[in-house]
């Protein structure tokens, strides 16, 4: 199921440095963070709770500026990803006096491209994700779980390469988030999107990214990469997987044992 | 639903019936506590006084209350998005309010006369403050990831403001309303009592004069009664503006 990458690539992020000033001494929070994407490819980024992922997305969607590095889209360096890429929260932050077909629709709306042909894919994505017969509901109406599809469609239709996902499914129970696990995957092969996922759920980050970069606890830094080449559907109990999972938590523990001593 | 009307009916049924045995058993006189008979004999026959003097209590609070929200509303709007406006404007609102309207309603009679506009600006005066508060709260309490996803999207200020700024203050606007419009009553039968020919304050004065204390009573009533409508008139709205919100968050 995996299809050819180009080795252009869509996204790279080079040393990238952060802090933040805190009751008067400097917090490093991204110390020389460096990552890669290449287009329609699936990153994984792992890390304990509180190791500055977030910080990272908020720099890459424009919301924070950095305070070293460089960030380049399609080869051309910019400030940050403002305007270029679409960021999805374990929130799922759909407003309540919307609703659903319009929350969907916000990108567009704020961008002011309404046209038929958008509507149309709304509609068309709302049913995909199995939220036909829920498009003219407010959101306290729904699960969480339908909630956070209807986030991910308004994600979809931002109409942007790029998709920064912060922990998405971190509110889920495991059958919801299997099934989303799933949603994804085949709207993102369909659509062909450029996606970094951060999680700190190990099994997460397996079934979905064709790489994974490690990250350390604060100041958060590159630990590893590794490239998950087992094919799509992939299968906790396969014995490769198996094997990657131990890979990746022998990585991990020490970062492990710095955040819970 | 039953339950909820049945037992306050209840205990007010009981009360007025203790208060009716009471005034006729110890031959309470009718100008110190008049039995309740006697206040719904004065209701019927005394009618159209007590409704000619209602609407005109009622018009005052109305424009009153109206003037209070678009000046509330506005001032909120203004400090929130120029901070200095904030800086100079908030202490001067907070101050307003330490201030008794009693205290000020022979000046406002002064300046504004007998008539309509005294009673208007003492009934704003008080529904002003809850407004203008509970609007700014509003205004400032949206949820920040919200707004970012907004920024993301390079909206700008205005579409901000309008599609995540002003629907989420909406709560708290209508929250500053209700209280607002319960304690509009205040201002316009202040403003009646201290100088005026006309309005339900007016009624109760003169009745006074007269020892018609039924009168007072039965304008009491309708003054009660103009209020909790005022009331439920609020909620109503709030429910028209805000479809999303479910009936049992509102009102209760």
């Amino acid at each position: 199921m995996d299809f050819p990458r180009s080795n252009r690539t869509k996204l790279s992020i080079r040393e990238v440095e952060k802090s933040f000033q805190k009751e008067g001494s400097w917090l490093t929070v991204l110390h020389r963070v460096s990552l890669c994407a290449h287009p329609g490819e699936f990153i994984g980024i792992l890390g304990p709770s509180g190791c500055g992922k977030s910080t990272l997305f908020n720099v890459l969607s424009g919301l924070t500026r950095k305070d070293l590095g460089t960030i380049a889209i399609d080869d051309k360096q910019v400030e940050s990803g403002l305007g270029e890429v679409a960021y999805m929260q374990q929130k799922d932050l759909l407003f309540p006096w919307r609703t659903i077909r319009r929350n969907v629709l916000l990108g567009p709306e704020v961008s002011g491209d309404m046209s038929g042909a958008t509507q149309g894919e709304a509609e068309r994505l709302m049913a995909r994700v199995g939220l036909k017969g829920f498009e003219d509901h407010y959101p306290t109406e729904l699960s969480i779980g339908m909630r956070q599809r209807a986030a991910l469609v308004r994600t979809l239709l931002l109409h942007k390469d790029i998709l920064l996902l912060d922990e998405p499914f971190g509110a889920l129970d495991a059958m919801t988030r299997s099934v989303m696990h799933r949603i994804l995957l085949e709207l993102w092969m369909e659509y062909h999107k450029t996606v970094l996922l951060v999680t700190h759920d190990v099994e997460e980050a397996l079934l979905l990214s064709d790489r994974i970069y490690l990250l350390t606890a604060r100041p958060a830094t590159m630990r590893g990469e590794i490239t998950v080449s087992l094919p799509r559907p992939r299968r906790v109990v396969d014995s490769r997987f198996v094997n990657l999972k131990g890979e990746i938590l022998e990585l991990l523990q020490g970062e492990l044992e710095k955040v819970f001593g | 639903m039953t339950k909820k009307i049945l037992y306050p009916a209840v205990l007010l049924l009981m009360g007025i019936l203790v208060w009716e045995l009471a005034v006729r058993h110890m031959q309470v006189p009718h100008y110190i506590l008049p039995a309740p008979s006697q206040i719904v004999k004065t209701l019927i026959l005394r009618q159209s006084l007590l409704i000619h003097h209602s609407f005109v209590t009622l018009e005052e609070i109305i424009v009153g209350f109206a003037l209070a929200f678009v000046v509330g509303v506005g001032l909120a709007f203004l400090m929130f998005q120029f901070p200095v406006l904030e800086r100079t404007f908030y202490p001067m609102v907070i101050g307003s309010q330490t201030v008794p309207v009693f205290a000020i309603a022979p000046l406002l009679v002064l300046w504004f006369g007998y008539g309509l506009p005294s009673k208007v600006v003492m009934a704003a005066l008080i529904v002003f403050f809850p407004i203008v508060v509970n609007t700014l709260d509003g205004l400032k309490c949206a949820d920040p990831d919200a707004v970012n996803l907004l920024r993301i999207l390079k909206a700008n200020r205005w579409q901000i403001l309008w599609k995540v700024r002003v629907p989420s203050s909406l709560p708290f606007v209508f929250s500053g309303c209700k209280i607002g419009v319960s304690v509009s009553t205040i201002g316009a039968i202040i403003g009646e009592w201290v100088g005026s020919n006309e309005g339900l304050g007016y009624l109760m004065l003169h009745a006074n004069a007269q020892m018609e204390i039924s009168l007072i009573f039965a304008s009491l009533l309708y003054l009660t009664a103009l209020g909790v409508g005022l009331f439920y008139l609020v909620v109503l709205i709030e429910r028209w503006a805000m479809p999303w919100k479910k009936s049992s968050e509102i009102g209760s």
